[in-house]
């Protein structure tokens, strides 16, 4: 436990010194600021239009889903880009040479890597999802329903590819582990976007394809689970935004990413293992 | 914890390939505890392979081998052991003192000591000044030394120094040099690998010589610095005489009237001389020289190696 807390305390450090931290909360707040500002002015326009407030809470509702996809794509891209170079780095520059040869498993290398950028990324999205929730209360008085179950399904999307960017860095090299993870978001992107439009116009191949790339990298599915729960009934049912998923993932998606992301992990660490440093 | 054995570290018929190709056929060793071990041989020879399978970096796809008494990758008795590799890096953005402070942490040092001896071993390695700055702006032979640091935080019983002295000036040299007397009188096995053969010379007690991933030679430094290389022309030259030569000294060779062995003392050359004339030998020439590390070492290697 001592070696992962202090692997855990290194990721971390490098997050503070390399001034990520500090960039994630400088463009983090940006982002918050723009999206108050846009909303704010949204909702003014809405109430001066007279719109009831059913309808305000509806459209700000879908402002706020737009709100929650960026951040959903700025954590994809977090959790794949920030431990790129983690481990293949490390071991091209020979860093990891002084590292493995201390007492301390090559298990806990990965675990204490990939716990601290967890943290990193969950709090990233704590204060992103958190943001937007407060900005969406305070402007306007709207809260998405099931928010806490939305951010935990997205937090689960974040785990998953960020234990396939360090699972990659055991064998790979970062540009080509970079490729490989983009790769699979893509493919995972592309697939939910065919089952969405597969099941509007009752396509069934297209559908399973869709489902078929959901099952090979889960990440996608994982958001539109999440963007189902944060919207109204009403909502869902019309497919009044982009957000609104024809087809939703089925609970057992949550428990095959679960799976995925365990099984991702302790492949990384069985390579890990066994490779020559 | 006590030694289980009295050896350091012991080696059988290890070997690493990869792919097809084979970086270290059959290596079969044995290193004193407390000894300095000197592990030379060309670039390409299997040296950083063969540290490397010790440490449990690499694994070995034959043969055995035992650290510490330990089999080799046992992690608790690393806690006893230091390395420097041949290109120490380390995360550029720490400064040298976090660094320190990380890999002791690492080592399980309890925090109270922590402090003590990093600063003890800054000075000792004259980074004392520099401790505070980033590692991206040391230079290389600062890289090299708070490497050393690195690999001494634990006060190891057993330290692999892959090539430490390269990047070092001659005032660095000198201070590894040093350490490596320091930690020779303190009872540290030291398993040094090093293309500077005169540093090996003054610093080992016994090297190994390498060569396609095979130990060619074993010689204990000592024995060898006391030892003379005679060289005699002589005729006529027998098989008999040669023979009885045998008796004056050891690794007896001979070429064209001229005859090669190694005496022990001075003192040998009158009376080689005075036998052979009482034999009715006709002695043209006696030359005698000791024999550097590097001529050894081109001797053992041969012409066939390219310079790495």
């Amino acid at each position: 436990m001592h070696g992962i807390l202090t692997m855990i305390h290194l990721t971390l450090h490098e997050a503070r010194r390399r001034r990520l931290l500090l960039s994630a909360l400088i463009f983090g707040v940006a982002f918050l600021a723009l999206f108050a500002t846009g909303f704010h002015f949204i909702h003014r326009d809405l109430i001066a239009h007279g719109l009831t407030s059913q309808q305000c809470k509806l459209i700000l509702t879908s402002v706020m889903m737009a709100g929650f996809y960026a951040v959903n794509f700025l954590m994809v891209m977090t959790a794949v880009l920030v431990p790129l170079d983690t481990l293949s780095g490390e071991i091209n520059s020979g860093v990891i040479q002084t590292l493995a040869t201390k007492p301390l498993y090559r298990v806990q290398i990965i675990l204490g890597k990939w716990i601290g950028f967890w943290v990193i990324l969950e709090l990233y999205l704590g204060l992103m999802t958190g943001g937007l929730a407060l900005i969406g209360r305070v402007l306007a008085g709207v809260a998405p329903p099931h928010m806490v179950l939305g951010v935990l399904l997205m937090g689960l999307e974040g785990t998953f590819l960020l234990t396939l960017s360090i699972a990659g860095g055991t064998r790979l090299s970062t540009i080509a582990n970079g490729v490989t993870v983009l790769g699979l978001y893509g493919i995972a992107f592309i697939g939910g976007w065919m089952e969405q439009i597969g099941t509007l116009v009752g396509n069934p191949a297209s559908r399973n394809i869709g489902i078929l790339a959901s099952l090979l990298v889960p990440s996608e599915s994982l958001w539109h689970l999440a963007a189902f729960s944060m919207q109204p009934p009403l909502m869902r049912d019309l497919n009044l935004t982009p957000f609104s998923p024809a087809s939703v993932p089925s609970g057992a998606m949550i428990l095959w990413a679960a799976g995925y992301t365990l099984a991702a992990l302790a492949w990384a660490i069985w390579q890990f293992n066994k490779r020559n440093l | 914890m006590p030694f289980a054995s009295h050896w350091a570290i012991e080696t059988f018929s290890l070997g690493k390939d990869f792919g097809k190709n084979t970086a270290v056929s059959s290596l079969t060793l044995k290193v004193r505890r407390g000894e300095v071990f000197g592990f030379l041989g060309p670039n390409g020879g299997g040296k950083t392979t063969s540290i490397k399978m010790l440490l449990g970096l690499v694994a070995a796809t034959s043969g055995t081998a035992r650290v510490l008494g330990q089999p080799v990758g046992h992690v608790p008795t690393r806690a006893r052991m230091g390395f420097l590799p041949e290109h120490f890096r380390f995360h550029e953005w720490l400064t040298g003192r976090e660094m320190l402070r990380f890999h002791a942490r690492l080592y399980g040092l309890p925090e109270r000591l922590l402090d003590i001896r990093i600063e003890e071993l800054l000075k000792r390695v004259d980074m004392l000044d520099s401790s505070d700055r980033k590692i991206r702006e040391y230079s290389k032979g600062m890289m090299q030394r708070i490497g050393l640091a690195q690999a001494l935080l634990n006060n190891p019983d057993l330290v692999f120094l892959d090539e430490p002295t390269s990047g070092l000036d001659p005032l660095g040299r000198l201070l590894v040099r040093n350490l490596i007397g320091e930690l020779r009188q303190q009872g540290t096995t030291v398993f040094l690998n090093s293309h500077l053969l005169s540093e090996v010379e003054i610093s080992c007690d016994r090297v190994a010589f390498v060569k396609s991933g095979r130990i060619v030679r074993e010689m204990a430094l000592k024995d060898e610095a006391d030892q003379l290389e005679v060289e005699i022309r002589l005729r006529p030259l027998t098989s008999e005489l040669l023979k009885s030569l045998e008796s004056f000294g050891n690794d007896i060779r001979s070429e064209d009237g001229l005859v090669r062995l190694r005496v022990s003392t001075e003192e040998s050359l009158p009376e080689i001389t005075r036998w052979l004339v009482n034999q009715g030998v006709r002695v043209y020439q006696v030359q005698a020289s000791r024999k550097s590390l590097e001529a050894t070492f081109l001797e053992i290697m041969g012409e066939d190696h390219r310079p790495g």
